[in-house]
Formats: structure tokens, C-alpha cells, sequence
């Protein structure tokens, strides 16, 4: 069964993070879902808006969810800051009706309604919750041969509402590596946060962070990191040789959209899934991965 | 309890309002599980657990003079474990809209310009163009860090991840109509007169505790 989506790309994806958005559309067209593009969406206001106007920075992620309630779909958010900056303007719209009161004075001077029908979605979610293992394991045509990961869930997709995954140890990722041959290395890491915008607010803290996060994972074994955030991918990715300057490591791993390590498992094209716009190079073990079914 | 005391707190309070379950605060039994998850609190002048402390003891004006909210990245790991329900992050978020409200200068100007400079590309193309944004940010703070962003930048361009022209949205006129309109609800919620009480500490003004079950915590 074909099942359609309001697809929300987000700022990011776009283009500084284009290997997540082309690999998302990917996978999902080879599992038989359709992404349907939010037409002409804009900036959910991120963090950023949540600083400085409530009622606004919640009237502009909301022209989203009205124009997705036209088109009669449910939202698919890959980015985890416009997930849920979407899914927690879902849940106060719902929770305060005064709110939803005002943010639709607000959207109707766009000539816009929004009722509260569309639900919010994350890829994770989707692959896992509703197309299932299963289907995922049948699409597999190249085995991950035992390629040790850490999947690093960040902070936003499992908090701060209770959504499809544990807040403290989610496993979807875990799961769905395992089944596609590759190992899940022990990572308590798995939700601490990266720091998102404070690598250019506050740097020395942010540094620290991935860090951590990045020693955690290598000392653990893991060959390859896999993000389900653009910022998080930015930081682990983007900064990886700065970290290495301060801290005096030695870090060279490579950090992958799990949309692209599916896509890899799924023997999809590796250009098709962006892996050639990585700034670390993937190693060996990934690339013959990923060459291996096309060779 | 000075005036300005008095202001911050009826602002902070209306900010408050605006938050689903925002008086919980009250229930805080100041047990640090909050500051304990914070993965920057270390960072921090001023920890979680005692913003919520100092807010109770009528002293906002200390927490404005503060870096502490503006170090929070929202992860929000202290929500999902305080004991007691309180919704810390968006405690925060609301501080953060009192001290900018307010236009109080900041401990960490430097992160009132990066939302000021989002929110400016937002209003302006309905998208976020990091490249500027990044640009004018550094421009602004230090030039010199910028020089050093061309090494990634070049890596960017390279690997063709690098927007150099913003992009707008067809509807941008449509939006900012939107956001004019917000904002003008968002000025008729503003407390029209200041209730100033010298005792106004502790939970005072807050509105009646709602006896609610802890469903949903």
C-alpha cells in the first residue's frame, strides 16, 4: 500500500545537509511510501523564535501544519529541531484552546485555518512503528557484514514528549541496524546532547561536548557514527578536526545519516544518497559496503 | 522588593501563563535532579536548580544578570526527569522572553544576536539562510573567527553544500502579514497596570494551584 506524506525538508536539508534529504527521499521511495512536499513551507523558527515571541514563533511553525491539513497528510519531519518544534505546536494548540484561538487570528490574515488534524512524524518512527522490521529486513540486499555503529539519537527526537522511543535508552535505531547486519555498539552517549547552536554561541562547551560524545563511541568500538539530526551531524561531522586541535585527539570517524546506512544496507546507488557530500572520509569497511552491490 | 523586581516578575509570571503546566514550578522541591542531567550546567554561573530558588526568593533580577539561560540548548534532560513535573525548558524559554522583552543587556549578548539574526532571515525570506546568518553573526562578534571558517566553507562549496544565494518563499508577503498579526496578539496579553507588592516572594501571583493528577507528567 502506497501511503503519502507531508514531506518537511526544513532549512537545513536543503542544502547544507542535502545528503539527509536525499537519502530520506530515497529509502522511502524504495519502500513504496510517497513524500509529497509541503508546498512553499517555511522556517519552523527552531530554537531561535521560542526565545524571544510566544505567539509568533508558534503562528509560523503552525502555517505548516495548516498547509499539510489541506493537502490531508500527516507531516514527515526528518530534522529532529523542526520535528519537534512542529510536534510540540501540535501539543500546545491542543492543550490550550486560547492558543489556538489566537494562532488562527494570526494565520488567517494568510489566509490560512489550521483544525488540529495533522499529526507530526519522524522518519525513525515511520520505518520502525508502521512499515516494520520486517520490511526492512526484506529489503536488505546488502549485508551490513557486522559494521560496528553508534546510533546517536541527540536530544530532540525522544524528548521532550513521550513520542515513539525510550527518553533514556531508545533501541528503534538499534533494531534496525541490527537487522540489517551491522552491530550496535554499547553507547550511553546515545541522547546527550551535542550542544546544537551553542557551537557558535557558546564554542569551548559545545567542543566539549562532541567530545564526549565522539570518545564515547570510539572507545566503544564503533566504526561509524549514525545521526538522525542535521545539527548534531554538523557538530560531529563539521568540527571533528577542530576538536582534534584543542583536545589533542585523534578522531577521524565517519558520521552518517542513518537514512544513508539504511539506504547502503538497501544496495541503494551511493550517489543517489548523498554519501559523496561527506567532509570525513568513510573508510574502507563503508565504502566497499557501498560499492559492493553495484561493483 | 524593588520595582524593576516587580516588573520582571509580572512579565516572567505572563510568560509563565503561556506554558501548558507552567505552574508546577510551584512543586519544585529543589532536589538538583534538574542541574544533575544538564550537560552544561557545569557551564553555567547560575545552575537550573537554583534559577528556580532564586525566582521563588523574588530575585529575577539576579537571574537576569546571569549567562545561565542562555546557555541552555533545550535538550531538555532536566524536564524529562524532574520528580516533579516541571517543564524546566520552557521555565527558561520564558526567561529568555522576559530578558528580551525587557531589553535588558545580557550576559551573553552574543546569543541574543544569533536569535535575532535567525529570526531576521526568517522574517525576511520565510527560510533560514545559515550562510548570512553565520556570516553576519561572526561579522559582528569577531571578524577574525570568520577567516578561519574558509577552510569549511571551501569544504562545503566542494562538496556542494553550500548555499550562496537565500532563497525566499513565494508566500513571504502572506507570512510576514502572519507574523505582524501575532504580533499585535501577543501585546494585547501585556498586564495593563503593575500589581507591585513588597511581598510578592515565593509563588505569589502564580494564580491558584490547579490540583491536577499527575497524568501527563
Amino acid at each position: 500500500m502506497i501511503v503519502k506524506y507531508a514531506y518537511y525538508p526544513g532549512c537545513s536539508l536543503e542544502k547544507t545537509q542535502r545528503g539527509y534529504d536525499e537519502s530520506v527521499r530515497e529509502v522511502f521511495k524504495a519502500l513504496g511510501q510517497e513524500l509529497l512536499e509541503i508546498e512553499d513551507w517555511n522556517c519552523c523558527g527552531a530554537t531561535m523564535y521560542m526565545s524571544v515571541k510566544e505567539t509568533v514563533s508558534l503562528a509560523v511553525s503552525a502555517r505548516n501544519l495548516a498547509i499539510a491539513e489541506k493537502m490531508g497528510l500527516d507531516i514527515l519531519a526528518p530534522c529532529s529541531s523542526c520535528f519537534t518544534v512542529l510536534l510540540k505546536t501540535n501539543r500546545i494548540l491542543h492543550e490550550m484552546p486560547e492558543m489556538h484561538r489566537d494562532v488562527n487570528e494570526a494565520l488567517a490574515e494568510g489566509g490560512l485555518r489550521y483544525d488540529k488534524t495533522t499529526r507530526v512524524r519522524h522518519p525513525v518512527d515511520v520505518l520502525m512503528n508502521d512499515i516494520g522490521i520486517e520490511a526492512i529486513r526484506e529489503k536488505v540486499q546488502q549485508n551490513l557484514n557486522g559494521l560496528k555503529i553508534a546510533p546517536y539519537y541527540g536530544c530532540q527526537i525522544v524528548r521532550p514528549d513521550k513520542t515513539f522511543d525510550d527518553r533514556e535508552n531508545p533501541m528503534l535505531l538499534d533494531r534496525m541496524f541490527n537487522a540489517c547486519g551491522g552491530e550496535s555498539v554499547y553507547f550511553p552517549m546515545k541522547v546527550r546532547c551535542c550542544g546544537g547552536m551553542l557551537m557558535t554561541t557558546f564554542e569551548d562547551t559545545a567542543l566539549n561536548l562532541n567530545k564526549d560524545i565522539l570518545q564515547c563511541a570510539v572507545e566503544n568500538g564503533a566504526e561509524a557514527i549514525v545521526t538522525t539530526c542535521p545539527l548534531c551531524h554538523f557538530n560531529l561531522e563539521g568540527y571533528q578536526g577542530k576538536i582534534n586541535k584543542v583536545f589533542g585527539t585523534k578522531f577521524n570517524v565517519p558520521i552518517l545519516y542513518f537514512t544513508q546506512l539504511l539506504g547502503i544496507a538497501f544496495g541503494l546507488p551511493a550517489k543517489s544518497l548523498g554519501l559523496d557530500s561527506s567532509f570525513i572520509p568513510l573508510g574502507n569497511k563503508i565504502t566497499s559496503l557501498a560499492e559492493a552491490h553495484y561493483a | 522588593m524593588t520595582r524593576s523586581e516587580a516588573e520582571l516578575r509580572q512579565t516572567f509570571l505572563k510568560h509563565v501563563e503561556a506554558v501548558p503546566a507552567g505552574e508546577r514550578i510551584k512543586r519544585c522541591i529543589q532536589c538538583g535532579t534538574c542541574t544533575g542531567s544538564c550537560p552544561v550546567s557545569y557551564a553555567m554561573d547560575i545552575s537550573p536548580r537554583q534559577l528556580i530558588a532564586l525566582f521563588r526568593a523574588g530575585e529575577l533580577e539576579t537571574i537576569m544578570n546571569s549567562r545561565s539561560i542562555w546557555i541552555c540548548a533545550s535538550c531538555y534532560a532536566c524536564t524529562t526527569r524532574c520528580p516533579s513535573g516541571i517543564k524546566i525548558t520552557d521555565l527558561i524559554y520564558a526567561l529568555k522572553r522576559t530578558e528580551m522583552e525587557k531589553n535588558l543587556k545580557s550576559k551573553a549578548p552574543q546569543v541574543q544576536l544569533m536569535a535575532k539574526l535567525f529570526i531576521g532571515s526568517l522574517k525576511n525570506l520565510g527560510r533560514l539562510h545559515e550562510g548570512s546568518v553565520i556570516a553576519l553573526y561572526y561579522m559582528r562578534t569577531d571578524i577574525f573567527k570568520l577567516f578561519g571558517y574558509v577552510p569549511l566553507g571551501i569544504k562545503m562549496l566542494r562538496t556542494k553544500r553550500l548555499a550562496i544565494f537565500p532563497k525566499r518563499i513565494k508566500a513571504h508577503q502572506s507570512l510576514s502579514r502572519i507574523i505582524r498579526k501575532a504580533q499585535e496578539i501577543e501585546m494585547r496579553h501585556a498586564p495593563e497596570k503593575l500589581e507591585y507588592s513588597p511581598e510578592y516572594v515565593g509563588y505569589r501571583g502564580l494564580g491558584e494551584m490547579k490540583l491536577e493528577s499527575r497524568k501527563g507528567v
